[in-house]
């Protein structure tokens, strides 16, 4: 018999599809705002100036679209890192991400983020987990629908 | 409706990144630690390249955060820091108001981030 000549599929246990996790609150600072705009070298005056924002109708300083990773972190790591998913890190890459968005997020609001186990199936050879998040404001506003997902390459 | 970015993140922008953002992965910021799991240097965030792509959607849009409606990419090869980073993106179709765009990110002529579709309102 010759020895196996194909790369060994990942084996994938699905038994986590479906699971949710406790939800996580984010509260909004307008000086975190500053911070990650920054960072990702934002230009629009909005997300650094009250009265700019206030006056093109937002309630106070709007975060960046992409400031969704920040308050959705902490709902979506424990998910990722739960063992019953049981993801391998030393082979996982984040393969791909989606955000839709719905009502602004402002300095001052608090934001609760859910997480779930959306899918987990192999293909090619690799292991694919995507997880879903669902942020809300404090007046149950939809503010961001994150799909997560991470690819586990064969060993 | 075309879009283009251009920007060259710098040595430190992957620390200032991670501070921003809360992720610490050392892959990121530590270029010996990089190094010794088999990458030729620190490399970029994904979620930040990714933040580069939303931001060309934004400012082509006249820089109104709103008008970004849905974003979703493919993270395919490894963004640098100290090199350039090129957007680029063009109109797929166009409806009433909205318009859906293509785009790509790319370093030195390699895709770090492809497939994006991006869904903009109110133009």
């Amino acid at each position: 018999m010759p020895a196996e000549l194909t790369c060994r599929a990942v084996p994938v246990d699905d038994a986590a599809k479906g699971k949710t996790y406790p939800p996580h609150e984010y509260e909004v600072g307008k000086e975190k705002i500053r911070e990650y705009a920054l960072a990702v070298g934002e230009q629009s005056p909005v997300h650094f100036d009250r009265e700019r924002a206030r006056a093109e109708g937002f309630r106070d300083i709007p975060a960046p679209p992409m400031f969704a990773v920040v308050y959705s972190a902490g709902a979506v790591g424990p998910a990722v890192l739960d063992p019953e998913v049981g993801i391998n890190f030393a082979m996982m890459v984040h393969g791909g991400q989606e955000f839709e968005w719905g009502e602004p997020v402002c300095a001052g609001d608090t934001i609760t983020t859910e997480a779930s186990v959306k899918d987990i199936y192999e293909r090619g050879g690799m292991g694919f987990y995507v997880f879903e998040s669902v942020s809300r404001n404090q007046d149950g506003q939809e503010v961001v629908r994150g799909t997560w997902t991470n690819i586990v390459r064969g060993g | 409706m075309k879009v283009q970015l251009e920007v060259t993140p710098d040595k430190y922008l992957p620390h200032r990144y991670a501070g921003a953002s809360g992720d610490f992965n050392p892959i990121h910021i530590d270029q010996e630690f990089a190094r010794q799991v088999g990458l030729p240097s620190n490399i970029l965030h994904g979620l930040y390249s990714m933040a580069q792509v939303a931001r060309a959607c934004t400012q082509a849009a006249g820089g109104d955060p709103r008008s970004l409606r849905r974003l979703s990419v493919q993270f395919r090869g490894m963004g640098f820091p100290e090199q350039e980073m090129t957007v680029s993106g063009k109109e797929r179709e166009g409806g009433e108001g909205t318009v859906i765009l293509e785009l790509v990110a790319e370093q030195g002529g390699k895709k770090i981030i492809k497939n994006a579709e991006a869904e903009l309102q109110g133009l």
